[in-house]
């Protein structure tokens, strides 16, 4: 393959993006590093989000809470070393005396990262195992999904004395000796950022190219087929939610670190809905879109947000909306857009029939 | 034992034997206390007029409809009664549904490639490398339903036909030892109809048929045995000649509608 053409691949273009993404923070100031940055937690999200939906087809309106579960986690450990062994100030006004256990076991670093990836998996895979066993789906598994951030929202806030309530925690200022407020530690951050979402997108890349990949995309065409070709579908569904829920919360780690506090509103029904919509502008079952997606949406709000911020929620909702209507694809499609044109009808017919059946599934 | 002789009119090996079968849909009861045995490597047809419940039997055999009552044994001792769908599937016994259900985003080979007969657990997927034994059949199952030239073309974008047949291909893949097959000829030409008839012969090589078939034709060129379904009961069984010479089958079916459907 020439490298013209291989650079037109999606290995290439991600690529391509991993230079650009590694150069950026030469041209840009620290402070939009650091919010690339962020961007970039979202973007592992999203990859782990579009397995589930846009290749197995099961919409997930609660991943804000994975990713949630991961940042508060690592919000603990951070708030526990940052206040070296004393009580954080929201816990003495409310009256307790010493840290409760489940931050006491947080303050374990190791204990913290494994389990800001392992809880929001066992509670996927709590969720997925009675749902799609007794083949709950669709809308009705999305509901479910959205009760869950509901119900945790719910808890985080009543549970003030635990977890700073409303207003989250927001003492985040050291983790292992080094200031989180310092430009080189939110650089080295941005980089960690990178190379996880490098690492995401190989591991995804090759997972959806497996056999198992062709598994899902089956699973989205007709799970009622393939279980008469002796799948177990609901063991594979559960799987794949469990695998992107933790995706999720490792994405929620390193958000949290570059962001320096959570609150219950960052991970409530709306940022979980957005999430969603990522995937949507990017293009379902792509991973390359997605990623693109959660990047240019979240320029587009910052930008947005800082010179028309009483426009900015009717322009996301407009992207929204044109999207689906011209572009169903997302923007993954204008490339094979521009492409068929060149080509001709021939394919075209091809792919749209493959297309209109797509639809039916969404 | 392929060949076997039976001149001492001895019965052949069973593969299904079906006791008493229950459905019921709220108050109306679809399949009512029906009795049902084939032989090994038999193609049976079923046929009866429409909502005789034969749909409804090849549905509880893979497992999509439970029965309310009765006992439904597959080769020598496995009963399906409390079998999931994957279960039944992996024990050997293949669906092709009545309206082609594909996977429209695969390619026709990786359509292939997934009903292929495999380890289907998650892990073995996920360890899964093409191997040079299963390209090779994957290859000469592209030759046997015509679509070798369009293995990579996404299956969503066949005609109606060959989507039939790609599905036909993908239970062939499985490996069953029982195929149930629900109006294959449905919506074919009559040079498909051909086709597909000496498929089920050469299919019958390997593994047992249940076809459902409203083409008395069809039927009469290719059945070596038929049952006829009434109203979710067993009306009749034998050869398609001692079929229609029952005075019942004649009444219900072959009569009136038989006519019909022959003009
Ligand atoms: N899920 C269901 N709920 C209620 N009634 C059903 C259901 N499935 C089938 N039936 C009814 O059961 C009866 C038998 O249906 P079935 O589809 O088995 O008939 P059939 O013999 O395949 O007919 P046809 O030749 O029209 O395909 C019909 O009266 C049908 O309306
Ligand atoms: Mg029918």
């Amino acid at each position: 393959m020439g490298l013209s053409k291989w650079i037109g691949t999606k290995q290439g273009i991600f690529i391509v993006l991993l230079v650009l993404l590694a150069v950026l923070p030469l041209i840009l100031n620290d402070f939009h590093t650091n919010l690339l940055g962020r961007y970039l937690a979202f973007a592992i999200l999203v990859i782990g989000l579009d397995l589930v939906w846009g290749y197995t087809g099961i919409l997930s309106l609660g991943h804000g809470i994975f990713f949630g579960l991961g940042a508060y986690i690592m919000a603990i450990y951070v708030t526990t070393e940052s206040s070296g062994g004393a009580l954080p100030d929201f816990m003495m006004w409310s009256g307790m005396t010493e840290l409760p256990f489940l931050w006491e076991l947080l303050s374990n670093p190791v204990a913290a990262i494994l389990l800001g990836i392992l809880l929001p998996m066992a509670i996927a895979s709590l969720l997925g195992f009675f749902t799609f066993r007794n083949r709950i789906k669709g809308v009705y598994f999305t509901i479910l999904t959205q009760a869950l951030v509901l119900v945790t929202v719910t808890l985080i806030v009543s549970q003030q004395r635990y977890t700073g309530g409303s207003d989250g925690l927001s003492g985040l200022s050291t983790m292992f000796g080094f200031s989180l407020s310092s430009p080189q530690t939110q650089l080295f951050l941005y980089f960690l950022t990178l190379v996880v979402l490098a690492a995401v997108f190989y591991f995804c890349f090759k997972l959806v190219n497996s056999r198992f990949g062709k598994v899902l995309i089956a699973i989205r065409d007709g799970e009622n087929r393939l279980r008469f070709s002796g799948y177990n579908t609901a063991y594979y569904k559960m799987v794949v939610f469990t695998l992107s829920a933790g995706i999720a919360g490792l994405a929620g780690m390193l958000y949290v670190l570059q962001i320096r506090i959570i609150t219950p509103t960052m991970i409530d029904i709306i940022p979980s809905i957005e999430m969603a919509l990522w995937v949507a502008i990017g293009g379902r079952g792509t991973l390359l879109g997605p990623i693109f997606g959660a990047i240019l949406a979240n320029v587009g709000t910052t930008f947005f947000s800082e010179n028309y911020p009483e426009l900015w929620t009717y322009f996301i909702g407009l992207v929204f909306i044109v999207v689906i209507v011209f572009l169903p694809g997302g923007l993954m499609s204008i490339g094979n857009k521009l492409k068929r044109k060149r080509r001709g009808s021939d394919h075209e017919e091809a792919e749209q029939q493959a297309g209109s059946a797509a639809d039916k599934h969404s | 034992m392929k060949k076997q002789n039976n001149k001492q009119d001895q019965p052949l090996t069973s593969i299904l034997k079906c006791r008493d079968v229950l459905v019921k849909f709220g108050d109306f009861t679809a399949l009512d206390r029906f009795s049902f045995g084939m032989a090994d490597k038999e193609i049976h047809f079923l046929i009866g007029p429409n909502g005789a419940g034969k749909t409804t039997f090849l549905d509880v055999l893979c497992g999509l409809t439970k029965m309310s009552d009765g006992s439904i044994t597959f080769q020598k001792n496995y009963s399906i009664d409390d079998k999931k769908e994957f279960e039944i599937a992996r024990k050997g016994i293949g669906r092709k549904f009545q309206a082609p259900s594909i996977f429209p985003h695969l390619t026709v080979q990786e359509n292939l490639e997934v009903a292929m007969k495999q380890e289907k657990g998650v892990f073995s997927m996920l360890r899964a490398k093409m191997t040079k034994k299963q390209k090779e059949k994957i290859d000469r199952q592209l030759e046997i339903i015509g679509l070798a030239g369009k293995r990579d073309i996404l299956a969503g974008g066949l005609s109606h036909g060959q989507k039939q047949w790609l599905e036909i291909g993908m239970v062939m893949m499985q490996e069953p030892e029982l195929l149930l097959l629900d109006e294959p000829i449905a919506g074919m030409t009559e040079e498909e109809e051909e086709k597909t008839g000496s498929l089920l012969r050469e299919l019958k090589q390997d593994c047992s048929l249940i076809v459902v078939e409203h083409d008395m034709d069809f039927v009469r060129e290719y059945a070596e045995k038929v049952t006829v379904m009434h109203e979710g009961t067993l009306l009749s069984e034998g050869t398609m000649e001692e079929i229609q010479q029952n005075d019942k089958v004649r009444e219900v079916y072959l009569g009136s509608k038989g006519a019909d459907a022959h003009a």
